[in-house]
């Protein structure tokens, strides 16, 4: 059966038909197109799916597309500004080569902004214990804490 | 995944009515366990109900007997709460070492202690800090609830409401994690209660979770981390597995007993 799931995905409202079992990640990149939310083991490990519900980072796909029902979810494609300018964390990333492959990096960015919202002025063990849900298997982390660090001076 | 019906539930009640309106029904809490078993089709309920908009399994109080967590709280909630790191502290660190943030953000108590994992955080602090498991239709001391591996003392129909934790005088929870899930090899909580006794609750290692007696006594005629260094649990019936073999972990229930012991001291 199929069921009207609809909730606001960066800033604009978005609805689907989908099937009750659909995942919300699978709304987000199939209904919706929006691809940069990625799947990367698909057992809620890697972090590559990370959005943030309702301004809280979560795995998109371990849950439901019916679980965000009326919810607000903002995605990689939802946090650079009108105009193109990259936030803060993403070209903090840039800025001091925080990817390689690029996979995990939008789970790496929106699970750091969900970071900082909760720790302004991380410390480096802080940042590392606290991106436990996100893996790389590029960069060895060095350069993805820098750019968490870089992020964290020009975002306070 | 297989199909099933989604519904929602505005209440305990409500949740209960529609779980025993279907034999083949579960409740969705956080879904981090849930959902993860749903996708390997290791679970197939006919319909899920989710728990996520009954307002009244939510909610953290705290007074002078103790903490009281609605089933729904999640670990992020528990782990910020400054009322909770105040009033138990080693509560707020368990939850905060659930998992990650993101599943922290999404994963909830109830679910936890419902699922009861061999290999989960919570049954250590219910165990071992004497709490009460209060379902719809009744309360349940801690040392009845756990069963064995992924059993609990809930009946078919019946749903973790809340849980109530006592103040101890002092504890402290230590966990030797697998570096991949996040999960216990072994943690254990060590808690001298309100009264002076002590409790020894040991998860990650056995099938579930349980008490070390032999600990419990020596910390309650001195507690002290040389109280416990030298005493051995037999690593019979442990668990073993990839991560690490059984006289392993028995190893390792002495070192973190020890280790929860300094820290419950500091």
């Amino acid at each position: 059966m199929t069921v009207k799931v609809s909730m606001t995905v960066n800033g604009k409202p978005a609805a689907a038909e989908v099937e009750e079992r659909t995942l919300l990640v699978t709304f987000i990149r199939e209904s919706l197109r929006l691809t940069g939310t990625h799947v990367g083991c698909d057992t809620a490990q890697c972090g590559a799916c990370t959005i943030h519900v309702n301004g809280q980072a979560m795995k998109s796909c371990n849950m439901l597309a019916m679980q965000a029902e009326g919810k607000s979810i903002t995605t990689i494609e939802g946090i650079a500004a009108a105009d193109g300018t990259l936030h803060p964390m993403q070209e903090a990333f840039r800025q001091n080569h925080g990817l390689q492959c690029g996979f995990c990096t939008p789970g790496m960015v929106m699970s750091a902004i969900d970071m900082l919202n909760h720790y302004p002025d991380p410390d480096e063990a802080t940042i590392r214990a606290e991106l436990d849900g996100n893996l790389c298997r590029c960069t060895g982390y060095h350069n993805i804490v820098k750019s968490i660090q870089a992020a964290a001076k020009t975002m306070r | 995944m297989y199909a099933f019906r989604y519904q929602t539930a505005s209440s305990a009640a409500d949740a209960a009515s529609r779980l025993a309106a279907h034999e083949d029904a579960k409740l969705l809490a956080g879904g981090q366990t849930m959902i993860a078993s749903m996708k390997l089709r290791l679970a197939s309920p006919s319909d899920l109900i989710d728990l996520a908009g009954a307002a009244d399994l939510r909610g953290i109080t705290v007074d002078a007997r103790g903490v009281t967590l609605g089933a729904m709280s999640r670990h992020a909630e528990v782990a910020r709460s400054a009322e909770v790191q105040k009033a138990l502290p080693v509560l707020a660190k368990l939850a905060g070492g659930i998992g990650d943030r993101m599943v922290r953000n999404m994963g909830t108590m109830g679910g936890s202690v419902a699922n009861n994992d061999p290999a989960a955080d919570y049954p250590a602090a219910v165990l071992g800090l004497n709490a009460t498991v209060t379902t719809t239709t009744r309360s349940i001391a801690a040392d009845d609830f756990f069963l064995g591996m992924y059993e609990t003392a809930l009946q078919p129909g019946e749903i973790i409401t809340s849980i109530s934790f006592p103040i101890p005088k002092r504890a402290a929870y230590m966990k030797f994690k697998n570096p991949a899930s996040r999960y216990a090899m072994v943690g254990v909580l060590v808690a001298q209660l309100a009264d002076g006794s002590v409790r020894v609750a040991v998860t990650g290692a056995g099938p579930v979770v349980f008490r070390v007696a032999a600990m419990e006594k020596a910390l309650e005629a001195s507690f002290t981390p040389a109280a416990v260094a030298s005493i051995k649990v037999p690593a019979d019936g442990l668990n073993a597995d990839i991560h690490a073999q059984a006289d392993y972990r028995a190893h390792l229930i002495t070192v973190m007993a020890k280790r929860a012991v300094e820290a419950a001291l500091a």
